[in-house]
């Protein structure tokens, strides 16, 4: 995050480095160097115990090559928690500098770098945070929900997975080489385009969204076909686990919606590659036709991370009320009416464009009718608790915490629907309290939900009561003390992404929310300290395969599930059908068949890691290394489908062993 | 799209399988989705479609389409493709067949076709440039330049799938792996097809009108 040497000297390409020159090194920045020397020292240490414990060839073998959709969905997680580090880290400064720079002092982060934290923190939080967690955790549940061995395209999965860390790992090069993009998470030109962003941030923006975004829209199409394709014998749609239901509306809306982001950010990088005239302010540009796009994916991408949370907390509400969910059609018909409203919504983010009355109002209706499905929703899980035996475990707890937070974000958006509102509230912090009362509320708490919920699934052990309760309750303090005083900002007018104010009645407030932000941290200590604890006492924890007696496919398996997941076909009657099975007393036939297996392969990693090369040269102009990673990728693409060996048997003795080696003792 | 190969049955068959379980009914994931790929594609076409539809009157003082555009040309370049896809058709007809040869010989006619659009587009694309009409001329010229050149790029995409395939196709034979290729390849291309007739319909000839 270097000051921008370009504003001062005239910009030379060499041939060999492009525009990259020593001086976007930021050497200078304390905050950046400790960082850089943090992240070397953690990472040398990580090799030496690697090496130490010669891990590297199973790592390598058995997970970063993996097809295994469960494999696959944990390195999802992985990459989710490694990012929301980098991302909180980010909300901690932002939090700490607004409470310092009050009344004419102005904070300890100069504005260049504080625009660059807030843009860093958008995109990463949505991007490879919640993105991850919610791919993770489709990856991993959805194709065992319905009784397949792994997704339609296995490698096409790992390949995803892999353009989505080079994605990851592109935004993260900018902290150290360069700079990262100044300009809001959605980069709205002509303030992003090249006339008032001339430096390499934007640009890292674009490739590392352009490369993750690939993976992306191939894994919508993967989980899609899955469902379509790969559920066991007899289970009909309406069969179908409601988290299911909510993986297939969430990956059609990624397949909807996630080419409209490419077509745009392929214009944007036109615009300042190319000189096109997309979104310039002269030459016949539009710049208001980026806000319309962009949102136009941007809205459905609420409901993308949104809808498999909502599918979470219906299975875990089910499951610890010891009842079939309440109103299974009704909360499937209102994820679909969800699907289907989330694209005529959009507007509603710029109610201020001026479009007039007749347009705002349409999409301010059209916004309040959404709430009327999640509305059902709500009342479904409600209804299911009424009368049941609740235990409240601590995926319970995050549910309860979650209806509860849900439902004030929900509101609060009702109330930025009306345009009147919103014309007074528009980009205020008044908007920023309602995004995270929804994200945090909904995605976040849905997260540590799902994760507590099948982490005995993935591992074999529960995680540790204790420390999840801590976790919960400074998660759910922390929210209230860091995003109220937000509303009341909000309302008194202040706009977001200040990185000074003088009003001193304003600090208090931002004090308060940066005191939140710090229960907020304690939280997310608490959370990986319950993950190394209970991985340190997960003998104590082991539990069997059915840890919380739930209801559907997922819990048919051993803990941790075989590669293959199920031992012999399943055959589905009807809705939650682990629960009939158990009532039946189902037992696994030990008449092993030889099962048909998807191969490892390193293509994945390869190209991704070809991609991330090219997507580092293009935001340098190195244009020889981009020519070279470009062909070599399309090159190595095709070469690989020469190879027609792609699967193999694992014998029915192999299966047997196996299944022998789950059995409780 | 060479990614979306050998899909996973996810049945237990083999040795004893298939006999042992009658009742196992996957099918191959492939043709459902592709679909769905192409869908996704359709709606990046889609987008760019209605930035032409928005941009498309923003000469900013700079030439028209009436200005630009040749009928003729135009259209002898969709008449390339429209036979191309024929010439696709007939290739599937002869790999049902199990004419190795001659579907062949029928693709390499679809690549020379393929070949000879692309071949025109690179010409009016240099003429235009050349003339001061490049992308960055106008707002107009930018949104031109891209759904046309986007739907040029998909087709130069599947002219080296075309070749990848031929020659999959003269190692391997007609195999069932090779036929799911065949096939997905045909729905590429004339969904390109498809896309062709909208761009020439709304960049070329209502605007000729």
């Amino acid at each position: 995050m270097a000051t921008e040497p370009a504003l001062t000297a005239p910009e030379t390409i060499s041939p060999i480095f492009g525009r990259l020159t020593l001086d976007w090194i930021p050497y200078h920045e304390p905050i950046l160097v400790g960082t850089f020397a943090g992240i070397v020292l953690g990472g040398i240490a990580v090799v030496a115990l690697m090496t130490y414990f010669r891990l590297w060839v199973p790592l390598w073998r058995d997970w970063l090559t993996s097809v295994d959709h469960k494999k696959i969905g944990i390195m999802y997680m992985i990459l989710g928690f490694v990012m929301f580090i980098r991302g909180f880290a980010d909300a901690l400064m932002m939090r700490a500098q607004q409470a310092l720079a009050a009344g004419g002092s102005e904070g300890y982060l100069p504005p260049h770098h504080f625009d660059q934290v807030f843009t860093a923190h958008g995109v990463i939080m949505i991007f490879f945070v919640a993105m991850a967690f919610v791919t993770g955790i489709m990856n991993y549940v959805m194709p065992q929900q319905i009784g397949a061995r792994d997704v339609a395209f296995p490698f096409l999965n790992n390949f995803s997975f892999w353009m989505t860390v080079a994605g990851a790992l592109l935004v993260n090069v900018s902290l150290f080489i360069g700079e990262f993009a100044r300009v809001g998470w959605l980069a709205f030109p002509p303030l992003s385009g090249s006339a008032f962003s001339h430096g390499p941030g934007v640009d890292y923006y674009l490739w590392s969204l352009q490369i993750a975004g690939v993976g992306t829209t191939l894994s919508g199409v993967n989980l899609i076909a899955t469902i379509f394709k790969m559920r066991a014998k007899g289970m009909k749609l309406f069969d179908m686990p409601v988290f299911t239901w909510t993986t297939l509306c969430t990956n059609v809306l990624i397949v909807a919606a996630f080419p409209v982001l490419t077509a745009t950010l392929t214009m944007l990088t036109l615009d300042r590659y190319l000189g096109f005239h997309f979104f310039t302010n002269d030459m016949g540009g539009n710049s208001m036709m980026y806000i319309n796009l962009i949102w136009i994916w941007g809205h459905p991408e609420v409901y993308i991370l949104i809808l498999p949370i909502f599918g979470v907390f219906s299975e875990i509400v089910s499951t610890f009320s010891g009842k079939p969910l309440f109103g299974y059609k009704t909360m499937v018909w209102a994820t679909a009416c969800i699907m289907v409203l989330s694209f005529v919504v959009w507007l509603h983010h710029f109610f201020t464009m001026g479009s007039g009355a007749n347009v705002n109002a349409f999409f301010g209706i059209t916004t309040m009718i959404i709430a009327v499905p999640t509305g059902v929703k709500i009342f479904n899980w409600l209804f299911t608790m009424y009368k049941g035996r609740v235990r409240f475990e601590v995926p319970m707890l995050w549910t309860t915490g979650f209806i509860v937070t849900f439902t004030i974000g929900g509101m609060t958006g009702v109330l930025l629907a009306v345009p009147p509102v919103d014309f007074q509230l528009h980009n205020t912090l008044f908007l920023i309290a309602h995004f995270h009362n929804v994200i945090i509320g909904g995605v976040v708490f849905g997260v540590y939900a799902a994760v507590t919920f099948w982490w005995p699934k993935a591992f074999g052990f529960k995680l540790d009561d204790k420390w999840g309760r801590r976790s919960f309750w400074f998660w759910f303090v922390g929210f209230y003390f860091a995003f109220m005083p937000l509303y009341a900002l909000g309302l008194m007018g202040v706009t977001r992404r200040l990185n000074a104010y003088m009003d001193q009645a304003w600090q208090i407030y931002f004090v308060v929310a940066a005191f939140g932000a710090v229960l907020i941290a304690c939280g997310i200590a608490c959370g990986f300290i319950n993950f190394a604890y209970s991985i340190i006492n997960r003998k104590k924890l082991a539990c069997g395969p059915d840890p919380w007696d739930a209801r559907t496919l997922e819990w048919a398996t051993q803990s941790p599930p075989a590669p293959y997941n199920f031992p012999e076909n399943i055959v589905v009657h009807g809705r939650d059908e682990w629960w009939r099975m158990k009532q039946n007393g189902f037992k696994w036939s030990t008449n092993y068949q030889p099962i048909h297996m998807p191969n490892s392969t390193s293509t994945g990693i390869v190209l991704a890691a070809g991609a991330l090369v090219f997507g580092f040269a293009m935001v340098w102009y190195i244009w020889w290394l981009a020519a070279i990673s470009l062909l070599g990728c399309i090159g190595y693409a095709i070469a690989h489908t020469f190879n027609y060996d792609r699967d193999h048997w694992i014998p029915a003795s192999v299966v047997a062993a196996t299944e022998r080696k789950g059995e409780p003792a | 799209m060479t990614m979306l190969d050998t899909p996973l049955t996810g049945v237990v068959e083999g040795p004893a399988g298939p006999d042992a379980h009658p009742d196992h009914h996957h099918e191959s994931a492939t043709p459902i989705g592709f679909w769905i790929y192409l869908m996704s594609d359709c709606i990046i076409f889609a987008t760019l479609f209605a930035t032409y539809a928005v941009l498309g009157y923003n000469y900013a003082g700079g030439p028209a389409p009436h200005d630009l555009f040749e009928p003729g040309f135009v259209a002898i370049e969709t008449a390339l493709l429209l036979f191309s896809s024929i010439t696709f058709g007939v290739a599937m007809l002869k790999a049902e067949g199990g004419n190795l040869n001659a579907t062949t010989l029928w693709l390499v006619i679809t690549g020379i076709f393929g070949l000879g659009f692309i071949g025109m587009e690179i010409y009016e694309f240099r003429h235009l440039i050349h003339i001061g009409a490049g992308p960055e001329r106008s707002g107009f010229l930018s949104a031109f330049f891209l759904l046309v050149g986007t739907h040029g790029l998909h087709v130069t995409g599947g002219l080296i799938w075309l070749v990848t395939l031929i020659v999959q196709l003269r190692l391997r034979g007609l195999i069932p792996a090779n036929m799911q290729r065949l096939s997905t390849l045909s729905m590429f291309w004339h969904f390109l097809d498809l896309v062709w007739i909208g761009v020439f319909s709304f960049v070329y000839l209502v605007r000729l009108i």
